[in-house]
């Protein structure tokens, strides 16, 4: 079948501002959508720029606003998007190129909230001791790849970039959640200041774009739950 | 031009570099350099587990998983170098644990363990649980950890450099070149040691389970430098890659009781490994399924067979296997059980399929997966320079880029994982601690001129080819004469075509001009890496008339122990011409003897 793809541009060292490109290539429903960006690169438009790496929606590299959703490039297939497909850079970051967008702040935010096991107990000889049940509450915010297809879907963020956003809410809930971490109430503390988990209001925008399909939202809810209760269990 | 200067440079951020990154950074100034974002890395798709012997479940040792992995190297592995991995994979799965790592936990609460390829109880000759896993995404999992150990303990990173030449002075490292991605320009690493390690180059083949960012740049880099890769006929094809997309379904999910099925319905690998069937090693059972599709057994007439994970065929085959649980009673699984511990196999196909793996057959054949081969290093991670096991001062190699060798002709599942680990933390502390003995070498007048020099060329070549192109017709010569089975007549083809490659690719240039994410021109870069590599590989795989491992020859069928019981240690000349020498195995406990599963 043919597609149609349209493709915001932007080259900073030529570009006084933004366009949009439209391609036309032969694909099959089975293609991903990086395999198109892969082709119109190779053979029509070499300067057209974008991340990717595993190309099977486990690096996180290729994120981006796939038909007006957040969706990683390579798994998101000609079947889903039909015949017209249109693809801009993630919303509420600095587009340095094309698709490239300024991932640093959202590392800082990620960062911001200690997502690391902090427990400084001496080590055991052998493994830390985990029930099947302890492990299975965080179960789910583990699976977290760090793309920010959530972080850039929250009207919140797009408000104020200063607000910590999904993603790091999630990296937080994996700890504060894991009977081995011992500083809960440390990262609590974070995320109940100003720019923390408060503004959040429930959209579910994060939790539709994830294409880990991780119940952001529902964690979101479970942070503020243990601000409220103190618990953590 | 920007110049650093660190005791220490890690090139490459998957678990390997991390690794060496977190220890080196103990006691030397360090940076990790990386041309992703680190968690963006490979390492983070490894799916099925991390082998250990730590008996969580059932009685295994680390000489069970020594012998298991000689015998999966079809004896190639350095013996000593496969020890000293198996006797540290224990403290190092633990360490991971201590880090935070999430394993999936047994119901006393102990790291959870399943069976893989090729890993046994040595008494019985049965399966056994070595692979420590978190769910099917293991991989992600200690990327992450290790990740978040570095930041936690303010590693220094350079994200989105991609390093492209390696500074050598006086015989010694001294430094590499990098290309800051979002400038362009060019920055100076000064270093007392560096350490590689950049991963595999599985983008030479057609169908693979390897990244884009897997193109062989680590070696590619140090074979310019004049120095030699060892063991390049090597190289992995995983039996299980999603049909005609090579995505990865982990060995895992016959560790859980999947089995192979051929057209016929027939689960064939009882042919052709009758003890332990679909966990054969992963050479066996892709040779398997190639020749079940050469008989006209591949499903619907087509190049594919299928993986059947679904509960009542597990049930039933494990009924016929007599697998029990710990308690004694029958082994069973439930479709809810299955998504639990696969979720993300489940995921892929349902996505890229839109097939439920609870309920139908996944269409699979063998996909590119691991390199054998790589930069020959000590079990401390120096890298050699030559067949006599001199070390060169100051480099040192960690992870699928290196070849230690405990992979031998062949890798067991789960053992990538382990070696990064073990391997990256002795990198890391070997290079730390020759740093503290050394000053800095003086760095070259002009030392960004042989980087500069290949940007410049490909900048000003004709234009007359096209990149893709190129890189389409490699990978496709690359998987149907150089793949799971080879033959002299079509290894030569190969190389034919390969080189004519390599002449075209001199006329390849850019049409992108600028220097921010210049992407275009860093991806020519690659594919000059991966031609190069393809060459070497193809040279070094005619060159040995023997079948071994991941090496399969039609015309040597049988392993040849006589002449062949030896790395291979590959050098480009400088007028191109490739030289090969050989140096012998490390045997110290186990004979060679005939391979049977």
């Amino acid at each position: 079948m043919e597609v149609t793809i349209k493709l915001f541009r932007y080259n900073p060292e030529k570009d006084k501002k933004p366009s949009y490109k439209t391609y036309k290539l032969e694909a099959l429903e089975t293609d991903r959508v990086l395999d198109l960006l892969e082709k119109v690169k190779g053979y029509q438009d070499g300067t057209l720029s974008f991340r990717r790496s595993c190309a099977h929606g486990i690096c996180g590299s290729d994120a981006m606003r796939i038909n007006g959703f957040n969706r990683l490039a390579c798994k998101t297939l000609v079947r889903d998007t039909g015949a017209k497909i249109t693809v801009q850079p993630l919303l509420g970051m600095r587009v340095i190129k094309d698709l490239i967008v300024d991932m640093e702040p959202f590392f800082e935010h990620y960062r911001s909230v200690k997502p690391w096991l902090i427990n400084d107990d001496p080590e055991p000889e052998k493994e830390r001791y985990q029930s099947v049940d302890q492990r299975a509450v965080f179960d789910d915010t583990t699976k977290c790849i760090l793309c920010a297809c959530c972080t850039t879907a929250c009207p919140s963020f797009w408000g104020n970039e200063q607000y910590v956003g999904p993603a790091a809410i999630v990296a937080a809930h994996r700890f504060i959640f894991d009977s081995r971490d011992k500083a809960a109430a440390e990262r609590l503390k974070i995320l109940n200041e100003v720019w923390g988990v408060y503004r959040c209001h429930t959209i579910f925008n994060c939790t539709l774009a994830c294409p880990r399909e991780i119940q952001i939202t529902r964690a979101i809810g479970e942070v503020k739950m243990a601000l409220t209760t103190g618990k953590t269990e | 031009m920007k110049t650093h200067q660190f005791e220490v440079i890690v090139v490459g951020a998957g678990g390997a570099g991390l690794m060496a990154g977190l220890y080196a950074s103990r006691t030397a100034k360090t940076a990790i350099i990386t041309k992703l974002y680190p968690t963006r890395s490979h390492t983070g798709t490894a799916q099925g587990g991390i082998g250990a012997a730590l008996g969580s479940e059932e009685e295994d040792h680390p000489e069970w998983h020594t012998y298991d992995t000689v015998k999966g190297s079809d004896y190639l592995g350095d013996q000593d170098a496969i020890e000293f991995m198996c006797e540290e994979a224990v403290q190092a799965v633990y360490e991971l644990e201590h880090m935070g790592l999430p394993f999936d936990r047994t119901p006393e609460g102990k790291i959870s363990q399943r069976p893989f390829g090729g890993h046994t109880n040595n008494v019985t000759g049965k399966p056994v649980k070595r692979a420590c896993h978190a769910a099917d995404r293991t991989g992600h999992m200690i990327l992450q950890t290790l990740y978040q150990q570095c930041m936690k303990n303010n590693v220094n990173f350079f994200d989105e450099f991609q390093v492209v030449d390696l500074l050598m002075v006086n015989g010694a490292a001294a430094g590499v070149v990098a290309i800051e991605l979002a400038t362009g320009e060019l920055h100076v690493f000064h270093a007392k040691a560096v350490i590689i390690a950049t991963g595999g180059y599985g983008r030479i083949w057609e169908i693979t389970s390897n990244a884009y960012a897997f193109t062989g740049d680590g070696p590619a880099i140090i074979m310019r430098r004049g120095l030699p890769l060892e063991d390049l006929e090597f190289f992995q094809f995983h039996p299980t890659g999603i049909y005609k997309l090579g995505i990865l379904i982990t060995e895992g999910v016959r560790g859980e009781g999947g089995v192979l099925i051929n057209g016929k319905g027939e689960r064939f690998m009882e042919r052709y490994a009758p003890h332990v069937k679909d966990l054969a090693s992963r050479d066996v059972v892709s040779r398997a399924i190639y020749m079940e599709i050469r008989d006209g057994n591949g499903a619907n007439g087509q190049n594919y067979v299928y993986l059947d994970v679904r509960p009542e065929s597990v049930n039933k085959y494990a009924a016929l296997d007599g697998r029990k649980n710990k308690d004694g009673s029958p082994y069973t699984v439930t479709g809810e059980e299955i998504l639990a511990k696969l979720p993300d196999i489940v995921d892929f196909c349902r996505v890229y399929l839109g097939v439920d793996p609870v309920t139908q057959l996944m269409p699979i054949q063998p996909t590119a997966h691991y390199a054998m081969g790589g930069i020959p290093t000590s079990k401390y991670g120096e890298t050699i320079l030559d067949e006599t096991n001199a070390t060169v001062p100051g480099l040192y190699a960690a992870g699928e880029c290196a070849c230690v060798s405990v992979h031998g002709a062949n890798r067991l599942g789960t053992n990538s994982l382990l070696d990064l680990v073990v391997f990256g933390k002795h990198a890391g502390l070997r290079a730390a601690e020759f740093a503290k003995t050394v000053p800095f070498q003086p760095l070259p007048s002009d030392p960004t001129k042989y980087a500069s020099s290949q940007f410049d060329r490909i900048r000003k070549a004709d234009g007359k080819d096209n990149a893709f192109d190129i890189a389409t017709t490699m990978k496709k010569v690359m998987f149907d004469k150089m793949g799971i089975f080879r033959s002299g007549k079509g290894m030569e083809e190969a190389l034919t075509i390969v080189r004519a490659l390599k002449q075209r690719y001199q006329h390849v240039s850019v049409t992108d001009t600028g220097k921010i994410f210049n992407t275009e021109l860093i991806n020519v870069w690659e594919l000059g890496n991966l031609l190069d590599l393809a060459e070497a590989i193809t040279v070094s795989a005619i060159a040995r008339t023997e079948s071994r491992g991941g090496h399969s020859r039609e015309d040597y069928p049988d392993r040849d122990d006589k002449n062949w019981l030896k790395h291979s240690l590959a050098w480009v000349r400088e007028d191109g011409k490739i030289d090969l020498k050989y140096k012998p195995v490390v045997i110290t406990k186990y004979e060679p003897k005939v391979r049977t599963y």
